[in-house]
């Protein structure tokens, strides 16, 4: 009976909010406070990088934040809703295309000093193309079963990469890319200003702090870092995602509960490709051009590895991912590299063969820890929290005790993990 | 006329290489339900391994360092000149290879599958296919750092020495070469006898009652594991004897050589019905020959692209392939 209780119970989420005891709540205030903090250290830290000439960090943080956002896209994908995608990378050169070609054309049409705004209909325009290859991929696997869709995915990745290369429409610009040479995008709006103003020495020494185009990008995309997060963590608890979670366990049962598996798939599909062109435009703008060799088949692989060893459906988890699969091989590469450990400029005793060897393991360490993980720790480094109610041995015995007996005291259950209300009703169902 | 009919030739080979490798990719989705995403680096394996077993048995692999260590070579010395004297040695030595590149590539599959997808048998759906790409990322990186660094071998070198050239090179009419011919015919045989072993004898009749049921099948004394373990070794042979076929073909051989004909395979295998072993045949030849066509008549640049629309065409209209009854989801 214990065990058919505790079968019932597994799923058992909140039916209705519950005042949380105050440890808890105290908790979560220090936890928002290093929050901000961490936030503030984030904004601050590229000025850093910057006065002691190592913008390089900037620029390694840049790209981290670009591939988690595309990582976090995908984590919806793969870790909310259990459907796998091997061609990421489609969505990031759908953005990144899309952008960069509708960029260039209202950068033209707008006059000069609007010029700078052509960014943000850039971005839009990024998450327009992503969307529609989203819809069409939709369309593709409504009527097939779960792992077709990674290689049909997979197919799609490489449409896209072959049509960019071989200049479809003349548009792409072939294996060169675009902006073809000559042309620039024009600088984003405010950057000349914050170029020019924004500038303190720091009393008599070298030091100052100044403004780039780096750290431009950089706050940029942290500020849609932050957006996806948010974004991202509110879905997967609202009833969309509840949905995905369903879809991603049993999609029959989903069907069974009445939930639009076609529907909500789509959903799922379409908000991380959303993420995907989002960060694809950005990157058209960061790099200041694109081409297709940025888009080959492992570019893929390494956002998934991302997930999948982060940890699928974790936010922590992918962005220790992130900062684990893209951030260690630069790393390595700039302290060896003129500019050394950040601050302290001391550069590591390493020489460039060690660095190429570390770079050139980086894949192999990458495809074995993807079988490893598989087979012992599925879920990542972090893994993925999930609503979960078990009955803990102690209420177990009163459930039993109590067994028959309707006067329960709904204080007594607030020592163990189960709501007072469905004490209750075990109880009676015991009985 | 004659170019059509040289484009025909051209496409029943490739087809005959895409038919021997989406043979694997279909046995393993028909007994585990799985893409088997590592099935192109058993290819890629093959061909290096046909290639080291040919540098071992011709003269050209004098230089290599694997030869230098033999202690016993003036025997081998003899074995070689044999090998390489007559029509007779060099087939028997492409035999060899072929077998040799079949049985250790079909081990690597086995290897695999014990290591890498037997302790996810019960997992989730996602986990197996993750495993597969991991393995494949790691078969190729190693391949790249340990075996050939940086540089991919080029057979054709290898191969003028070891007069395999007159394989290759004497032309008949339309581009029929000897190389071709034993291409196709080696893929129409290999298929024709697994058919019938599948169909036939007792060890087939076990594989086919595990892709239907595998508790059922282990009720009736069936040993799934070994069953499994058998067929993780038949694809992963045929897909190795398809990539010592491709590398004597086009000559090269490369870490990443897998990634496409891998894919195209498994478009292959899904055009004829995926899990339907005559549906893989058909669909290989008749990929090769849309390919090797739309090559020719369409454009060569886009004859991936080409390739990928026909699977999704076919993946969005008829999801059970052309011979395979419709994809049901199972409950």
């Amino acid at each position: 009976m214990a065990d058919e209780i505790k079968d019932m119970m597994t799923p058992a989420y909140d039916k209705k909010k519950k005042k949380e005891p105050s440890h808890t709540r105290k908790h979560s205030k220090t936890s928002t406070i290093m929050l901000a903090v961490l936030v503030l250290v984030l904004i601050l830290v590229p000025f850093v990088f910057a006065a002691t000439s190592q913008e390089i960090y900037t620029r390694i943080l840049t790209i981290i934040g670009l591939y988690l956002i595309l990582a976090l896209g995908l984590n919806i994908l793969v870790g909310y809703a259990g459907q796998l995608d091997f061609g990421r990378i489609a969505f990031y050169a759908a953005g990144a295309y899309a952008g960069m070609i509708i960029g260039l054309i209202v950068a033209n049409a707008l006059p000069a000093q609007f010029a700078g705004l052509s960014f943000i209909v850039a971005i839009l325009a990024g998450v327009a193309g992503a969307a529609l290859l989203g819809g069409i991929l939709s369309l593709a696997v409504l009527r097939l079963r779960g792992d077709y869709l990674t290689i049909v995915t997979l197919g799609f990745a490489e449409i896209i990469r072959v049509s960019a290369q071989n200049n479809i429409l003349h548009l792409t610009g072939g294996a060169a890319g675009i902006p073809t040479a000559g042309k620039n995008l024009p600088m984003p709006i405010g950057l000349a200003w914050l170029q020019k103003n924004l500038y303190i020495p720091l009393g008599n020494s070298n030091y100052s702090i100044s403004f780039s185009a780096n750290i431009y990008w950089y706050l940029l995309i942290l500020l849609f870092v932050i957006i996806a997060i948010i974004i991202t963590r509110r879905q997967e608890n609202s009833r969309t995602g509840r949905a995905w979670a369903a879809l991603k366990d049993d999609d029959v049962a989903a069907r069974a509960m009445g939930i639009n598996t076609t529907k909500t798939k789509t959903s799922a599909i379409m908000m991380s490709a959303i993420w995907g062109g989002v960060a694809g435009a950005l990157f058209a703008y960061v790099q200041g051009m694109v081409s297709p060799e940025t888009f080959a088949f492992f570019g893929s692989i390494l956002v998934l590895a991302i997930v999948v060893i982060g940890g699928m459906g974790s936010t922590k988890g992918v962005i220790i991912g992130a900062i684990i699969i893209y951030g260690t091989p630069e790393l390595i590469r700039a302290f060896a590299g003129p500019s050394g450990l950040p601050f302290i400029m001391w550069q590591l005793p390493l020489s460039q063969n060690v660095v190429a060897t570390i770079a050139n393991y980086r894949n192999l360490v990458l495809g074995l820890l993807m079988v490893v993980m598989m087979a012992w720790r599925p879920d990542g480094i972090i893994p993925m929290v999930r609503p979960k109610r078990f009955l803990t041995t102690e209420a177990q015995k009163k459930i039993e005790g109590s067994a028959g007996d309707s006067t329960v005291d709904p204080n007594s259950a607030s020592a163990s993990a189960v709501p007072a209300e469905e004490d209750l009703v075990k109880a009676g169902d015991a009985a | 006329m004659n170019y059509f009919l040289a484009q025909l030739v051209n496409g029943i080979t490739l087809g005959g290489m895409y038919a021997l490798i989406a043979l694997g990719y279909t046995m393993v989705y028909g007994v585990l339900l799985m893409i088997n995403f590592a099935h192109s680096e058993m290819f890629m394996s093959g061909a290096y391994i046909g290639l080291g077993t040919l540098l071992l048995l011709s003269n050209a692999g004098t230089q290599n360092a694997i030869c230098k260590v033999l202690p016993f070579l003036s025997f081998f010395k003899s074995l070689r000149s044999f090998f390489t004297g007559s029509t007779v040695g060099l087939i028997i030595m492409f035999i060899i290879i072929l077998a040799v590149s079949a049985v250790l590539v079909g081990c690597l599959g086995m290897l695999t599958e014990r290591f890498a997808y037997r302790p996810l048998r019960h997992a989730p759906r996602l986990a197996p296919l993750i495993s597969a790409l991991g393995v494949s990322i790691f078969l190729q990186n190693a391949f790249l750092l340990w075996i050939a660094p940086n540089k991919p071998f080029n057979l054709p070198a290898v191969v003028a020495k070891a007069a395999i050239v007159d394989l290759s090179g004497k032309n008949l009419s339309l581009g029929i070469t000897p190389l071709r011919i034993i291409i196709v015919a080696t893929s129409v045989i290999l298929l024709i006898v697994l058919d019938l072993f599948i169909a036939r004898t007792r060890v087939g009749k076990a594989m086919r009652a595990t892709s239907q049921d595998q508790d059922a099948a282990g009720l009736m004394g069936i040993n799934v594991n070994s069953v499994i373990a058998l067929t993780f070794f038949i694809g992963p042979a045929l897909g190795g004897i398809a990539g010592v076929f491709s590398g004597a073909y086009y000559g090269t051989v490369t870490y990443n050589m897998g990634f496409m004909p891998g894919i195209k395979s498994f478009t292959a295998a899904v055009i004829g019905g995926i899990g339907n072993l005559r549906g893989a045949m058909l669909g290989g030849f008749m990929l090769g020959l849309i390919e090797s066509l739309s090559q020719a008549y369409i454009s060569a640049s886009y004859k991936d692209v080409i390739t990928f629309v026909i699977l999704i065409v076919i993946l969005i209209f008829r999801p059970g392939g052309l011979l395979g009854s419709s994809v049901v989801e199972k409950v």
